[in-house]
């Protein structure tokens, strides 16, 4: 299975990252989903300027790794791609992107989504939210960690 | 000497992103690390980091309950994630 794990500070460009899984996918896969997370400029009704994110290096790569390992487990993924950006970031900035292949679309979307929702609650991040000139460390919601373990549940 | 870490909110609560310990009296433990702690730290700044929340990773790995510590480990303090 082809994997990249980047965190990184600079933007990055969905279409030269589809490109370049489309490419080195060679042919054997029929389909890629893929989910960008953008930074939002309203939460709780008020006004959200910066949202900042720092990671550990050395822990949240592996933690990331460990995500992709879980995925590649249940469902047959020919890859998983994902970008997470750190620092200090502002509305509609792109934060994340996952993308994954498979030969059918089925292990694609479902890859795609179950290793989104454990970058919410597993992956080493955390989120600093600035709101009204006040900042503020977020942790994943109860709905963001009910998500995560639904995928858990039978019949999953 | 034993490298601790503290990120995030916890960062902010101690007032540093780090300490070094150990120079005189190096910690055997997690146990023997959070003594010294104790002893460093403002009461809120301990309270903070031994937090029922708070994991803790020696060399970047999650630990449960107490574990050995060797001079050059780095011990890091880690408030609930929040990715995506």
């Amino acid at each position: 299975m082809l994997r990249s794990v980047r965190v990184i500070a600079e933007d990055f460009d969905v279409g030269v990252e589809w490109s370049a899984l489309r490419t080195a996918l060679h042919g054997g896969s029929g389909a890629i989903a893929a989910f960008c997370g953008l930074v939002r400029d309203r939460v709780d009704q008020e006004t959200v300027t910066t949202l900042t994110l720092e990671h550990y290096p050395g822990m949240t790569e592996p933690s990331i790794e460990a995500i992709i390992d879980r995925a590649e487990a249940r469902w047959p993924l020919d890859a998983v791609w994902v970008i997470h950006r750190v620092g200090a970031l502002s509305p509609a900035d792109q934060i994340v992107l996952v993308l994954t292949a498979s030969a059918h679309r089925d292990a694609a979307f479902a890859g795609c989504e179950f290793v989104m929702d454990y970058l919410k609650t597993d992956a080493v991040f955390w989120k600093k939210e600035t709101r009204g000139g006040v900042s503020h460390w977020v942790e994943s919601t109860h709905a963001d960690r009910r998500r995560a373990s639904d995928w858990d549940a039978p019949g999953k | 000497m034993i490298a601790v870490r503290f990120f995030a909110s916890l960062r902010d609560a101690v007032g540093t992103a780090g300490l070094d310990l150990g120079s005189s009296r190096m910690p055997a433990d997690l146990d023997g690390l959070l003594c010294v702690l104790r002893e460093r730290l403002d009461g809120e700044a301990y309270a903070a980091i031994t937090g029922a929340s708070v994991r803790i990773a020696v060399n970047q790995t999650l630990v449960e309950g107490n574990a050995a510590l060797t001079a050059g480990d780095e011990v890091a303090f880690l408030p609930p994630v929040s990715g995506g």
